[in-house]
Parts: structure tokens; C-alpha cells; sequence
């Protein structure tokens, strides 16, 4: 530590050089956290996936329903252990913009077959006592202002109409990645009230299996069991099903990817640079330095020491912008419920910052380490 | 007492002391077969002609060169065949530099700059701080301690230098042109600093100098013609 001020003083130097480095650590990390919360959100189904649940769609496409009556006939394949329905409702409050998932969900089944959904009892009892009732995600009430006892117009885009709902409970996320911006209510009343056209169809069917091993065969049977019927089913692991998801929207990872590699690649090159320069201009200050008795491993390490210095600091706030930035919830307003900075990419990132910090401290280090101190006393 | 004749061994004891350089494909043979001995106490001044080679002698006196043959022995440790970082160890206990340009390092006080060599020890905060303290005030810049090298006049800044050399008490002390770069008055200054040094605290001074007046001030002062050393002049100390 009797080193440091050593570090600190020849990083103040030239501020303004050492303010612009910081500043590219810092909108490269800034960015690197942004896109990384971007990720998060497009693979948060991924992430919350459960190992041991099947979601069942129309073969022919998402947007074709089943028959209700599959529900019993799911239940009976062996392997199944709970299975619970759900419809997209599709609906708007008071403006187009406020877009959110509102599900038709069918409540004996629904909270059991999801626990990471947490709704206190008594909320949980009003609602299912209420036919008009529903609970909503903490982000979503959060959002509107809503709070229990609260009667909400919902404008039907699928299902025509104004619909009215009384918000009987509010439910949290276990985990922080949980998506807490859905709007539940119940099946019945969107049975009552839809085209007899819809009536006795549901969305598709979640599946709780016993063994998530078991989860090929299982899956293999419900297709099976509904072939050659005029709704036959696509089962896949609820993994799958999300994957199939973030692939409609195209190849985000690469995307991602990519401009994450240009942003650093280039920070890589200004930050080696700067360190270059940061060492040509004062050999010899490290040269007086190895003549009254410091090592050659000493300077390595000062020189190391300021580029890791630039990237901890530069990067670390960089993060912090992104991850104060993400704590202000999903920027579009609801495309990505799930805008969160996750530990590990923060660590992804301060690492990534620190490798850039490395390889760009290395060569100028490695010179300034093999300075002869009498050619650089030499120089003028 | 100064001996160049190879005869004595004093606290510096240099042997059959070759340089040569290669310029192209022409070897410039800068010292040459030099032998010097140095008691403790001594204050001895080197001069002549530019390219004579003194700045060399004093770089392998100090161990930032090395010779290509012969051998230099300072307080019993033989420096020639050390490796580098035994080498680099060595001068931290041994050698302070007085450079002609200062070589103070400019974004550090004067405190700070005279601490550098103690850092390299294991003495606590507090002990380099009265180390550096009492450095400073042998120098007479104690009550300039927390100023930068730019707000120090030339003379300033290599009493700061002499702090930094002295610190750490070493062995010996190898200043090449300390007046170079300086007036008259700061460059006497200087070297009446030099010359207390040896004669109140001691010190053993190896003085590299184109300037007559400067190398009064020593005991003995050597001349470097040709790579060979010459015995000049005995001096008391002033």
C-alpha cells in the first residue's frame, strides 16, 4: 500500500488524458452492462424455465387453441403430475402503449404449477371468490399505481369490449429474474363472456412432470395421445419453448455479441495507446526509479498497476450507470419485463475490463520493465 | 586516500576495468584497463574531455552498466558478476545518485521524492518520515517539503536530489555533473553541501565534473584522458 500514491500520482498527471481513458472504460462498460440486461431480457424465459414443466401449443401454431377437454386426457399420461391452462387475452390499459400479458389462467391449478409466484393466501382467496377478479405482477402495479380493491378497464384487442377487473392480490417474484409485470384472471369470466366461438378452447397447457428426466417421453406421449385429431399438439420442455421464443425475434446473442467485441476491441486499442504513451514520456522517471534500487518486476508492476487501476475504476463506474440504468425498469415500456443486470454479468464485465486492462498494460510494462537505465538516463 | 595505481584496497576497489562499445561496426574502447581505489571518507572529483568516459566509469561504479571485462569490488561485495536483480538490490543498500538534470519525478513532492529509496526498506511510516525529515533539513529544504519540483528553483531541486541520495545512507555517493545545469552561486551552493557531507556526516563522494571550480572542492581529483586515469591534484577539504 506505501506504493499506491506512486500509481495515483503519475495517473493525475495529465488528467485530462487520464478523465478521457476513464471515460471510455467507462461508456464501453456502461454499454456492455446495457446490452447485457438487453440479453438477460431476451432469455429471461430461459432462465426461469422450470426443468420439470412441458408447455403444450397447437401444432400449427401458437395462436391456434386447444380444446379444454384436453386437460383431463393430459392429466391421465403417466409421468404428469399437474396440469394447468392459460389464454393470451391481449389486451390494453387506456392506451395502446401500455402493453403488458394479461392471461386467462385457470385458478385451481395455476398457482400450484407455478410457486415461484408468490401471493399471500387471503389475496389469493378474494380472488378466486371474485369472477371478476385478478392479481397482477408487483412491476405492473408498480407501474400503474394499482393497488388491492382497485377496478381496472381492460380494452379487449382479441376479445372485443371493455373488460373490468378488480385487483383482489398482487404477487412478487422469488427470484429476482421472476417476470412480475402479468396481469392474471380468471378463465371463467373470459368463458362467460367471449364469441361462442371460443368457448371450450384454451391457449395452451403447462405440465408439470414428475421426473425431468422423464421429460422426452412424456412430452412424446401428449403428441402422440392428440395425433390425427383436428388439434393436434407441439409439447416441449418450457426451455424449449422459450428458446423457440428468442428465436423468432432473430440471432440477438450474435448481434450482442458482435458489437460487444467491436466496443472492446477498440478500448483495447485507445487504453493500449494511452498506456504507450503514459510510459514513453517518463522513462526516465522509471529509469531514476531502477537506479536508486527499485526492481525491473516493480516497474512491470506499477505500470500493470496504473492500467488495472484505469479499468477497475472506469469499468466499475460503467456498471454502476448500467445497473443504477436497468434499476429504473424496461425502457420500452413493456418489451422487456425482465430489464435486469444480473451479478454475474456484472462480474463478466468488471473482469472483461480488467482482461482489457491487462492486455493493454502488458507491452508497455514489458518495455518499461527491460529499460536499461543507463539508455534512458542517456536521453534527453 | 586515492590510489590508481593498483596498489591498496580501499572501500571502492576497481580492477582492470574495461568498456568498449560498439558504434556500428567500430568499437570505441571508452576505459581501459582502469584500476582505482577509494577509501571511505574520500571526495574525489573526475574530470575531462566530453566522451573520456567518466560518466561511464561512474555508471559501473554504480551498477546501472556493466564493464566488458575487469572487476569492481565496493565494501567487499563484488559487483561485476552479480545478477541482475541482486544487482538492483545492491544499489538500494549501497549507491545514491546525484544526477546533472535532478531527476526528480515531477508529479511527487519533495517529501515524497526524497521517501523513494526508504520505500524499498521496512521501516514504518513514521521512521521514513524522520529519516526524510532529517535529510531534508541536512539539505536545508525542510520547510520545503510538501512543494513540487516545478515550484523549487534549480539549486532547489538538486538539494532535493542530494536528499534522495543521502537518505537511505549509503555506502557512497556518485554525482555526475551535480553543478551542470545550474548558476554559479546555487552551483557552489551545491557543492558545499557535497563537501559537508564529507566532512560532517562522512560520506564518500565520487564527483564527475567538467567544471574546475566544482572539483576544488574535492580531496583528490582523478583525470580521464584516453580512458586512462591520471592522478591530478590532492586538496584539504574545504
Amino acid at each position: 500500500m506505501k506504493f499506491r500514491h506512486l500509481i495515483f500520482a503519475n495517473l493525475f498527471r495529465k488528467k485530462i488524458r487520464t478523465t478521457l481513458t476513464l471515460g471510455s472504460f467507462l461508456v464501453a462498460l456502461f454499454l456492455f452492462g446495457f446490452l447485457a440486461a438487453v440479453h438477460g431480457a431476451f432469455n429471461q424465459g430461459l432462465e426461469v424455465a422450470g426443468a420439470n414443466r412441458l408447455d403444450v401449443v397447437n401444432k400449427v401454431s401458437i395462436i391456434q387453441p386447444l380444446p379444454v377437454a384436453y386437460q383431463d386426457k393430459i392429466a391421465r399420461i403417466p409421468g404428469v403430475a399437474l396440469v394447468t391452462h392459460a389464454n393470451w387475452f391481449g389486451g390494453v390499459y387506456q392506451d395502446e402503449r401500455n402493453f403488458f400479458p394479461q392471461f386467462a389462467i385457470e385458478e385451481e391449478t395455476y398457482r400450484q404449477m407455478f410457486p415461484e409466484f408468490i401471493v399471500p393466501d387471503d389475496q389469493w382467496n378474494a380472488f378466486i371468490a371474485d369472477r371478476e377478479g385478478a392479481i397482477v405482477g408487483e412491476n405492473i402495479a408498480k407501474r400503474f399505481h394499482w393497488k388491492v380493491g382497485d377496478r381496472i378497464p381492460i380494452k379487449g384487442t382479441i376479445f372485443p369490449g371493455t373488460w373490468e377487473f378488480n385487483v383482489r392480490g398482487i404477487y412478487k417474484g422469488s427470484r429476482p429474474q421472476d417476470d412480475t409485470t402479468q396481469f392474471w384472471f380468471r378463465y371463467k369470466y373470459l368463458e362467460e363472456r367471449q364469441n361462442p366461438y371460443w368457448k371450450g378452447l384454451v391457449g395452451w397447457y403447462v405440465v408439470r412432470i414428475d421426473n425431468p428426466d422423464d421429460a422426452a417421453r412424456v412430452a412424446g406421449a401428449v403428441d402422440e395421445t392428440f395425433a390425427n385429431s383436428p388439434w393436434e399438439t407441439k409439447t416441449e420442455t418450457e426451455k424449449a419453448f422459450a428458446a423457440g421464443f428468442v428465436k423468432q425475434a432473430g440471432n440477438i446473442e450474435f448481434l450482442l455479441l458482435s458489437i460487444g467485441s467491436i466496443v472492446f476491441f477498440t478500448l483495447l486499442l485507445v487504453t493500449g495507446n494511452t498506456m504507450a504513451i503514459a510510459v514513453r514520456e517518463r522513462m526516465r522517471e522509471l529509469a531514476v526509479l531502477k537506479a536508486v534500487g527499485f526492481s525491473d518486476a516493480f516497474v512491470l508492476a506499477l505500470v500493470m498497476g496504473e492500467s488495472l487501476f484505469l479499468a477497475a475504476i472506469g469499468g466499475g463506474l460503467g456498471l454502476l450507470l448500467a445497473k443504477l440504468f436497468t434499476l429504473r425498469g424496461d425502457p420500452t415500456g413493456g418489451m422487456m419485463p425482465y430489464f435486469y443486470l444480473a451479478p454475474t454479468a456484472v462480474m463478466l464485465g468488471l473482469l472483461a475490463a480488467l482482461a482489457v486492462g491487462v492486455v493493454a498494460g502488458i507491452l508497455p510494462a514489458w518495455s518499461a520493465m527491460r529499460l536499461r537505465v543507463v539508455d534512458a538516463l542517456r536521453r534527453v | 586516500m586515492v590510489r590508481v595505481d593498483g596498489s591498496g584496497n580501499g572501500l571502492v576497489h576497481v580492477r582492470g576495468l574495461d568498456k568498449k562499445y560498439q558504434r556500428g561496426s567500430e568499437e570505441i574502447h571508452v576505459l581501459q584497463g582502469l584500476n582505482l581505489d577509494v577509501d571511505a571518507g574520500d571526495f574525489v572529483a573526475f574530470m575531462g574531455p566530453s566522451g573520456s568516459g567518466k560518466t561511464t566509469l561512474l555508471n559501473l561504479l554504480g551498477g546501472i552498466d556493466l564493464p566488458s571485462a575487469g572487476s569492481i569490488t565496493v565494501a567487499g561485495d563484488e559487483i561485476t558478476h552479480m545478477s541482475a536483480a541482486k544487482l538492483t538490490a545492491w544499489r538500494a543498500r549501497h549507491v545514491g545518485f546525484i544526477f546533472q538534470m535532478y531527476n526528480l519525478i515531477p508529479v511527487l513532492t519533495a517529501f515524497q521524492n526524497v521517501e523513494l529509496p526508504l520505500l524499498l526498506t521496512k521501516l514504518s511510516a513514521t521512521e521514513r518520515r524522520k529519516h526524510v525529515e532529517t535529510a531534508l533539513e541536512i539539505v536545508g529544504l525542510k520547510d520545503r517539503m510538501r512543494h513540487y519540483p516545478r515550484q523549487l528553483s534549480g539549486g532547489q531541486e538538486q538539494r532535493v536530489g542530494i536528499a534522495r541520495a543521502i537518505v537511505a545512507d549509503p555506502t557512497f555517493l556518485l554525482c555526475d555533473e551535480p553543478t551542470g545545469d545550474l548558476d554559479r552561486k546555487s552551483a557552489d551552493e551545491v557543492m558545499e553541501l557535497l563537501s559537508r557531507l564529507v566532512r560532517e556526516h562522512h560520506k564518500t563522494v565520487l564527483l564527475v565534473t567538467h567544471d574546475p571550480v566544482a572539483a576544488q572542492r574535492a580531496q583528490t581529483v582523478l583525470h580521464l584522458d584516453k580512458g586512462v586515469l591520471v592522478e591530478g591534484r590532492a586538496a584539504e577539504v574545504r
